[in-house]
């Protein structure tokens, strides 16, 4: 589903990724923990197309990146932490946008479905700059599921949420990997990583530094493990 | 027309109809560019001699000076709204072509300084006793508005993305805008004058040149200006 192989990325002369390889198989959920700085945003804005690799080969479904960039964009819905979402617009209005953007066949009816599976639909109406941070963060994940992707792309979306904002984007996770999306997410929190990942990346200084299977390792064992993986690339 | 270019022109819709709708909640774009275009007209007219002669002389050079100062509050505002709330990265995730954002913040951003100059005119004309409701005026008005934000939103998505965005835009902008300038002044001031046709024609001929070529040129262009 997910091929890279050998990517790097510089901006100047500052290498962020160097010589990154990393693979996600269909309906697979995999979680890349790292420390700040070690190139996780930036490998999942490459995977999004929102920015060009310097050198390397990707492939989601089968397309290159980035000269299919256009159909993987339609393969593909991106959370950040950041909520792309236009605060004066109501909820309904900014899924009418990008659905128009992305071509939704039946939108009207498609809008409907996602606002109700993000229980947002009884404030369709409401511009967005009145919601909360937890209720901005569902929104955002019904922009990025409203084309119905193959693969779903998750920068930090637990970063400013309440506890009860995490159990329901924790809710809303599980749904859409029992839908049988593949899903790479970028996390520091490593308990979550562990609880909702069926593999765990460690990436450090621009490489997979180690990776593991859910099955493989336990939640107390994990920070050893990240540790141990960090420090191998940090001597 | 085939499934592709529907869609493309459908994209093209959606942004001018986002920004539209967003703007007539907010009113923060059109609202800073109207009160700096009204004073700066307001200024003018006390600075300027009383003579009527004198006035519409100088009325291309007024209205243009304003309408110029007064885009690039617009045009920095229009994709700093996109950048900040990283809906730029929203847009640029949508499986169309860039040119498709390009083609609609562009479209956006001329409606709203057409939108700009409808209210400012008839102040002008109310204020220096000028008519200005001139079709070869409104005419260079509009090719003149339209290069400069065929122009303007090319280098204002260069500019968003940096930290001196405010400053940036008009060092870039009017450089690059100075033949368009040049043009609608001197096309505006001969249709106000009451020159014939046939001496304006090659200024205006300079506007439509210049308004493709840089609309070629930006359609080739945003792609990397955007992208990382």
């Amino acid at each position: 589903m997910i091929e890279v192989h050998n990517l790097e990325k510089r901006f100047g002369i500052k290498p962020v990724l160097k010589g990154l390889n990393f693979q996600a198989s269909s309906g697979e959920f995999v979680a890349i923990l790292g420390p700040n700085g070690a190139g996780k945003t930036t490998f999942l804005r490459i995977l999004a197309s929102l920015s060009r690799p310097s050198s390397g080969k990707i492939r989601i479904s089968g397309y290159p990146i980035p000269a299919q960039a256009g159909v993987v964009r339609s393969l593909i819905g991106v959370v950040t932490h950041q909520p792309l979402l236009y605060g004066d617009l109501s909820a309904e209005e900014n899924l009418f946008f990008y659905g128009r953007m992305y071509d939704v066949a039946k939108l009207e009816n498609r809008v409907c479905e996602v606002l109700q599976l993000v229980g947002l639909y009884n404030r369709r109406h409401d511009l967005v700059r009145t919601y909360s941070r937890g209720m901005q963060q569902r929104l955002t994940i019904g922009r990025a599921i409203l084309h119905k992707p193959v693969v779903m792309l998750f920068d930090e979306p637990y970063t400013g949420l309440d506890q009860d904002a995490v159990i329901m984007l924790d809710g809303i996770l599980r749904d859409i990997v029992a839908s049988g999306h593949t899903v790479v997410m970028t996390s520091h929190d490593l308990s979550r990583a562990v609880e909702l990942a069926s593999r765990i990346d460690v990436l450090s200084r621009g490489l997979i530094a180690a990776s593991v299977h859910k099955q493989d390792i336990t939640q107390d064992r994990l920070i050893s493990f990240y540790r141990q993986a960090v420090a191998e690339t940090n001597p | 027309m085939s499934g592709g270019a529907k869609a493309y022109f459908k994209a093209i819709h959606a942004i001018v109809w986002k920004d539209l709708s967003a703007e007539l909640r907010s009113r923060e774009l059109l609202s800073s560019m109207l009160v700096f275009a009204l004073l700066v007209i307001l200024i003018f007219n006390f600075a300027l001699d009383l003579d009527i002669k004198i006035r519409s002389t100088m009325t291309a050079g007024v209205l243009w000076a304003t309408f110029a100062f007064a885009g690039t509050l617009g045009l920095n505002r229009s994709l700093a709204l996109e950048k900040d709330r990283g809906c730029l990265d929203g847009l640029l995730l949508a499986p169309v072509d860039r040119s498709v954002i390009y083609f609609g913040k562009a479209i956006s951003n001329l409606v709203f300084m057409l939108l700009v100059e409808a209210i400012v005119l008839p102040v002008y004309n109310f204020l220096y006793n000028v008519n200005l409701f001139h079709w070869g005026f409104l005419v260079t008005l509009l090719l003149g508005s339209l290069g400069y934000v065929i122009v303007g939103t090319l280098l204002a998505s260069m500019a968003v993305q940096t930290r001196t965005r405010d400053i940036l835009l008009p060092i870039l902008l009017f450089p690059v805008i100075i033949p368009v300038l040049i043009s609608a002044l001197k096309a505006s001031n001969g249709f106000l004058q009451g020159l014939a046709v046939a001496d304006i024609l090659p200024w205006i001929n300079i506007l439509i040149v210049y308004d493709l070529i840089f609309a070629a040129i930006s359609f080739v262009a945003f792609d990397y200006v955007v992208e990382e």
